[in-house]
């Protein structure tokens, strides 16, 4: 058969030039003729079943659906002929006299296709039945009306072929046939995620978003905006009720990364920016002494809060009183100042955020550097990705991703460790799940099952902290089978002998007696990985949160390294990184020891460009990290900070000991959009705009720099974060004017080499991923490292590792592993999320999860309250029983702050990254 | 008078052709033998295209012909055995089943050979446990004799045959759906082109053939394409079972061959005309998803092409008779309630279509629709017809249409509020 570039074909009468293999609704779309459709969506496989784009085809007995037939050469097409458009009326018709008496999706957010359709086609409903199918309102953001469904399996389609959860199908046959959940529950009660990706793809008012936060009909304005929580940062666009100055929905938009997908946080998750606890005004602190206010971590009160929720204000705001911009940051400018002259430079710190924008978080390095003249300047990376920046920087010279998430479609193998990518990266999950659907073989290594792991090829459920034996064993059978891509590790890399002859120690049986994985599947997945014509890995905070943290990184480096697997198509390194803009923060200078694009402090020639352009003498000495300024705040060294949207008091280790710190503090000023934990322990509390009410930029875990634009005006007297920073360096004597965020981007990309060239105008709606040389032209670079690497002889290093094992290991007293994480419904602390309906609904109190065989040891079940205790501290907590976890280790989120995970975990930190073993502590478990 | 030729049934009354011995001492696998030994797998195919044998589950498809469309290349292939006789008034296939299973299962190895398929399966109405359990223990012995699984009979060719019962649903029955069903998902139809027979189970070629179809492969493998078309008459070669219910006096199964008499001479000499005497007012011929006939089109010959001449299909073998005492208007109402029920659900014009037709034949029963009513009943039809994944829509549409167009003063009478109960 000879292969046509163009199929010919008529359509009504006009002659058109098709591709081959494209559908007759899409060659009919090219030449500017619509075929109405209901069940159709490009995005989805075609299914055929609504048939209203049935169209005639010359010579055939029956009509064809123009949504999946294919063109062919010569064919004969009629799209509007007296019989299409009866059968289009008749259809409508059918389908309208099944409708509910309004459209439920015309009556929120608007455009419903099949009231559009009978609007076009003067639809009069002749035989009025309407079916008798009930509303399902029992999830907390979704309404079901199955009298408005028309069965087309759209829905069906987004959650099963783009959001691969699998929940919906469907129920009852002929005219009693409706959708499902599962096997047939109530929405609320099935296993959906509450992503909303059938919402989006509901044509009719079948399936609609609740209104959570006012009349949906009220939208006036829509923004395009990147979604608030992870570093996925997905593009959203707000729809927004301006004259009442509240979101009232979410969608999900069109980009190169998300593909207008959403998870749950990302659509339902606004509604924190709306709370009534926003902060509106500056406080001033007025009880003294300092220390914690709220009940529940204030036992002498001798009362407990009740489980759940957030900071109770009435128990929180007699400490304050209300004061004027002025005068709070007068006093914040006096305080500071007074320490500094004092105590020198290096008894202030500040902890910047990676919920902030790049400007923001370029500003505030900038404030501590030059108005402190201090280092001590970091941010959450420490606590998630730091020893993989670490192992990065030190073995390929950049601590970026070399590939996109989405790249996965190129990959025939793809590594995911130590990540619960369903939860903590959903969207990017959904492109893993998409891909695995379509023969990518998953190896999923982790010692939780987690969401992912139910789409492994072959899942590798390790002994927590026994990550480097199973990479070493891995790396030993790669050599042993002759998998190593010698020509690739002769090229461009230096030291592979010493890797060689370490992982010559751990044959597969070494590595599996350490790491409990057989033998036999260790080979296979070396094998697989080191056969893969290209093979990506995707790691998670299950690999950095150890001691050992920055080994695990080096192991999975050199395993790319050495099979050729980075700088092509379908393959790189992938840590998955947290928050929206934890990549911007680094990129920044959001880190003690470098200024923007890890320009190491230390380093003259940096030292002498950033002292050039911003006209002060800068500190020489790398400043100190997260747990260490918590350590020197706890022995006096630190005496006053700066506290820009973080909230150390529950996101870092050993919670007894922040506490300890934050009180033994001289000065302590928070900026923040809530009271947080850690803003009960403050001087003076200023008030901040949310993600919803600023603009810049934020840079995703892709490297993808992308423009967030206001959505709401901030409420009360709550300033812009960029703006409170330039008022305090102002005051401290260091001047900065700026008259916009883009002004300040502007000072910021020509520090930044990464960045060069991109401007607030040129990122467009979806921006560039960096590097971008041409950002009017492309949308940036994918893959990264083709030709060498960002070092100094331009080759990667390979770094040998050895198993150590965990610092503090389960013994008689202690002796479960506890392994931190998250949830897919909460953020971080919770300070969001916990304020959002639709999250909190979800997902509202602590649990400490337990292996079915160790609740039978200990005689608890779900619900069943306990306290859990390390060396460091206790929480209670419920029972929630679940298999994910091994026997021997228990699972702990760290959102709530009611049982607040890190009370127990330990501070101790891995050498190379400082970031602490958030993932392995020993404790004990006793049913209360 | 009209007799049967019975081939197929030739032994039905036997109990000992249930068992492998009995049914070997009737010339059993000697056919599969033969074909195993001294034919090539295109041989087999073009003896059975020659003996011009067509489908027998309903829309009479050459088999021959459906066999050449699989792909000569493609490794993994299929036979699917459609057991599912639902249609109403069908009960033809069980009587294979139950009472001489092992043609049945030789025509299914007969099959396999052709195309070349190492796994068929037999999808066998779920409400049928006589035919499921006969053809279990035909199997098992098969199995045991080394007719059915490795390397049968010595010649290389493997082959194996799973027995899989359905849970209910018409639907199927329809080819498609009965793949989607075995392969474990809801039984709902595919959309076409591609058609099974180049991508069916697990996306592998699958040939589809009804029970009967394949038994009517063994005796045309053992006795000779030639036998077989010298049996009927053209286009409807060999015997055929029929399943006479209703109003006559001799309902049953018959194996008859066609184009010897007219529908009338079946209705009145072999199945003895009505048990009360009364004229016979309507014929549907080929179950209930074909155009009826009336008596005034009795007289036409009886086999394939004539009756679909006369605006009517042969379809399943079904033939149901009613007389003057019945109303035609209860009839149709009676078989869109059969398919609004039994629709999948898929398609909008099926689903909501077929329940809105029944809706208005009820209406219309009760003498509640408007005269203008039976003209959208009408126009609705033609819009559903020809707009649906499968044919399930056409099996309520055609027969429904040809009710109003033939008993159209009965209709009108029951508009008209004039109807006698
Ligand atoms: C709604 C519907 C129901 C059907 N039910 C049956 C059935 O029960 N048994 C059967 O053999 N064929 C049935 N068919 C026909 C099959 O689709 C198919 O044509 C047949 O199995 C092919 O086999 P043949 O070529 O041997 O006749 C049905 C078709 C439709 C449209
Ligand atoms: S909200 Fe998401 S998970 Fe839930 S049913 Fe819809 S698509 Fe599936
Ligand atoms: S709920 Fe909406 S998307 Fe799903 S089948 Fe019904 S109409 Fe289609
Ligand atoms: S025509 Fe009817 S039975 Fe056939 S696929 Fe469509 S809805 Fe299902
Ligand atoms: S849009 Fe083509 S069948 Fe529904």
């Amino acid at each position: 058969m000879q292969k046509l570039a163009t199929v010919n074909l008529t359509i009504d009468g006009k002659r058109v030039g098709a591709k081959p293999g494209s559908t007759i609704w899409e060659a009919a779309k090219e030449a500017g003729i619509d075929v109405p459709v209901l069940c159709h969506d490009p995005r989805f496989e075609p299914v055929g079943v609504c048939r209203m784009c049935a169209v005639e085809v010359e010579g055939a007995r029956v009509m064809a659906a123009a949504c999946v037939r294919k063109v062919e050469e010569g064919m004969v097409v009629r799209t509007a002929s007296e019989k299409v458009e009866r059968c289009r009326r008749m259809l409508t018709e059918l389908l309208m006299s099944e409708q509910p008496e309004i459209s439920p999706k015309d009556a929120t957010t608007g455009g419903d296709k099949l009231w559009a359709l009978a609007e076009r086609y003067g639809v009069e409903v002749r035989l009025p039945r309407g079916n008798s199918r009930p509303d399902d309102l029992s999830s907390p953001a979704i309404a079901v009306h199955h009298q408005a469904c028309i069965l087309c399996d759209r829905c069906i389609r987004a959650c099963d072929e783009v959001q691969v959860n699998e929940v919906i199908g469907r129920t009852g046959k002929g005219y009693a046939a409706r959708i499902s959940f599962d096997l047939d529950n109530p929405m609320g009660k099935s296993t959906c995620v509450t992503c909303g990706e059938c919402v989006a793809a509901c044509p009719t008012g079948a399936l609609v978003n609740k209104p959570v936060a006012g009349d949906l009909k009220a939208a006036t304005k829509a923004v395009d905006s990147v979604c608030p929580y992870c570093g996925v940062g997905c593009a959203v666009t707000y729809h927004v009720d301006e004259a009442k100055n509240r979101v009232l929905w979410v969608d999900g938009r069109e980009s190169p990364g998300n593909q207008e997908r959403l998870c749950v946080k990302g659509r339902y998750g606004f509604d924190y920016a709306l709370h009534p606890h926003r902060l509106t005004k500056p406080l001033i602190r007025i009880k003294y002494p300092r220390g914690p206010l709220s009940s529940e971590v204030e036992t002498s009160h001798g009362h407990r809060r009740k489980p759940g929720g957030v900071v109770d204000y009435a128990e929180v705001m007699p400490a304050f009183r209300e004061a004027t911009w002025d005068e709070a940051l007068d006093l914040v400018a006096k305080r500071l100042s007074e320490i500094r002259d004092r105590d020198g430079p290096g008894a202030l710190a500040g902890f910047g955020s990676a919920k902030c924008t790049n400007e923001e978080a370029y500003l505030f390095q900038k404030l501590v550097r030059t108005a402190f003249g201090t280092n001590n300047v970091d941010h959450c990376t420490r606590l998630c990705h730091a020893s993989s920046v670490a192992a990065l920087l030190e073995m390929i010279g950049s601590g970026a991703v070399t590939t996109t998430y989405g790249d996965i479609v190129n990959a025939d193998v793809a590594l995911l460790t130590g990540t619960n990518a369903t939860s903590n990266h959903p969207v990017a999950a959904t492109f893993f799940k998409q891909a695995a659907r379509s023969g990518t073989r998953l190896i999923v290594v982790d010692p939780r099952a987690s969401g992912i792991s139910r789409h492994a090829w072959r899942f590798c459920q390790i002994r927590s902290g026994t990550d480097v034996a199973f990479y070493n064993g891995m790396m030993h059978v790669i050599v042993e089978e002759g998998l190593v891509d010698e020509e690739y590790v002769k090229k461009h890399t230096t030291g592979f002998e010493a890797v060689k002859a370490k992982v010559k120690e751990y044959t597969p049986e070494r590595a599996a007696a350490i790491c409990g994985v057989p033998a036999d599947v260790i080979r296979e997945v070396a094998i697989a990985y080191g056969k893969a014509k290209a093979a990506v890995t995707y790691w998670g905070m299950g690999m950095s949160q150890h001691v050992h943290g920055t080994d695990n990184c080096r192991c999975i480096i050199s395993l790319a390294l050495m099979t050729g697997n980075i700088g092509k198509e379908g393959a790189g390194l992938h840590p998955l990184r947290g928050q929206n803009n934890v990549q911007g923060a680094s990129d920044a200078g959001l880190i003690p020891m470098v200024f923007p694009d890890y320009q190491r402090v230390d380093n003259a020639e940096a030292r002498a460009k950033f002292e050039g352009a911003w006209g002060r003498k800068l500190d020489p000495k790398p400043g100190l990290t997260v747990v260490e300024i918590v350590k020197g705040a706890l022995e006096g060294r630190i005496k006053g900070m700066y506290m820009l949207g973080e909230n150390p008091f529950l996101s870092d280790p050993n919670t007894n000991k922040v506490r300890k710190a934050l009180s033994n503090l001289e000065f302590l000023v928070v900026q923040d959009i809530f009271l947080t934990e850690t803003a009960e322990f403050a001087d003076v509390v200023l008030p901040a705009t949310s993600a919803l009410e600023k603009d810049g930029t934020v840079t995703n875990t892709d490297r993808r720099v992308q423009v967030m634009r206001p959505a709401l005006k901030p409420p009360g007297e709550a300033r812009l974060d960029w703006q409170i920073i330039c008022d305090i360096a102002t005051r401290m004597g260091y001047p900065m004017r700026y008259r916009s965020a883009a002004d300040v981007f502007d000072e910021m990309v020509p520090l930044t080499e990464a960045y060069r060239g991109l401007t607030h105008g040129n990122l467009g709606p979806t921006g560039k991923l960096y590097p971008c040389p041409e950002p009017e032209k492309s949308d940036g670079t994918v893959v990264m490292f083709g030709d060498g690497f960002p070092t100094a002889d331009g080759r990667a290093k390979f770094v040998p590792a050895d198993h150590t094992g965990a610092d503090e290991l389960p013994d008689k007293e202690y002796p479960f592993i506890l392994v931190t994480g998250r949830v897919l419904e909460h953020w971080h602390t919770g300070v969001m999320t916990r304020r959002s309906m639709t999250l909190d609904a979800r997902e509202p109190e602590a649990f400490v999860e337990v292996h079915p065989d160790d609740c039978a040891r200990l005689g608890v079940d779900t619900g069943r309250m306990v306290t859990v205790s390390s060396r460091r501290g206790t929480i209670s907590l419920k029972v929630r029983k679940g298999t994910h976890t091994q026997p021997g280790s228990v699972f702990i989120p760290f959102h709530f702050r009611e049982a607040a995970a890190n009370v127990l975990t330990t501070d101790k930190l891995d050498p190379f990254g400082k970031i602490p073993e958030f993932k392995f502590c020993a404790v004990k478990v006793v049913p209360a | 008078m009209i007799g049967e030729t019975r081939v197929m049934l030739e032994h039905a009354g036997d109990p000992e052709q249930r068992t492998l011995a009995g049914y070997r001492k009737h010339g059993g696998y000697q056919a599969l033998a033969k074909a195993l030994r001294e034919m090539k797998p295109e041989e087999v195919t073009e003896e059975v295209l020659k003996s011009g044998l067509r489908g027998r589950g309903g829309a009479g498809f050459p088999t021959g012909r459906k066999w050449k469309f699989v792909p000569k290349t493609t490794k993994r292939k299929y036979i699917a055995v459609n057991a599912d006789e639902s249609e109403p008034g069908t009960c033809k296939d069980r009587q294979i089943m139950e009472n001489d299973p092992h043609q049945l299962i030789e025509g299914t190895l007969l099959a396999a050979y052709a195309i070349g398929a190492e796994t068929c399966y037999i999808y066998v109405r779920g409400e049928y446990p006589h035919s499921i359990a006969a053809l279990e223990n035909a199997l098992d012995e098969a199995r045991g004799a080394g007719l059915v699984g490795r390397d049968i009979m010595g010649s290389g060719f493997s082959c194996d045959i799973w027995v899989h019962p359905g849970a209910g649903a018409y639907i199927c029955g329809e080819e498609t759906a009965l793949l989607t069903s075995l392969e474990g998902n809801r039984g709902y139809p595919r959309l076409r082109p591609p058609f099974p027979a180049v991508e069916g189970l697990w996306k592998s070629p699958t040939v589809v053939n009804n029970v009967e179809t394949l038994s009517c492969v063994t005796h045309i493998l053992r006795r000779g394409a030639a036998w077989f078309s010298s049996l009927g008459c053209e286009g409807s070669t060999g015997t055929r079972l029929f399943c006479i219910s209703g109003h006559v006096k001799n309902p049953g199964v018959y194996e008859l061959e066609c184009g010897k008499f007219t529908l009338r001479e079946l209705l009145m000499d072999l199945a003895g005309g009505t048990p009360s005497g009364r004229p016979i007012k309507g014929v549907l011929p080929g179950g209930s998803s074909m155009p009826v006939l009336t008596e005034a089109e009795l007289d036409v010959r009886f086999d394939l092409d004539s009756i679909a001449k006369a605006g009517s299909s042969l379809g399943s073998g079904a033939i149901m008779v009613f007389d003057d005492s019945v109303s035609a208007v209860d009839v149709a109402l009676n078989i869109s309630q059969f398919y609004s029920h039994e629709s999948c659900g898929q398609c909008t014009p099926c689903r909501e279509g077929s329940d809105w037709v029944r809706l208005m034949l009820d209406a219309v029963r009760r003498g509640e629709a408007k005269t203008k009513d039976v003209a959208l009943l009408l126009d609705v039809l033609d819009r559903i017809e020809g707009n649906t994944i499968c044919a399930l829509a056409e099996a309520f549409c055609w027969p429904v249409r040809s009710f109003v167009r033939k008993f159209g003063a009965e209709f009108e009478a029951h508009v008209a509020g004039r109807a006698s109960a």
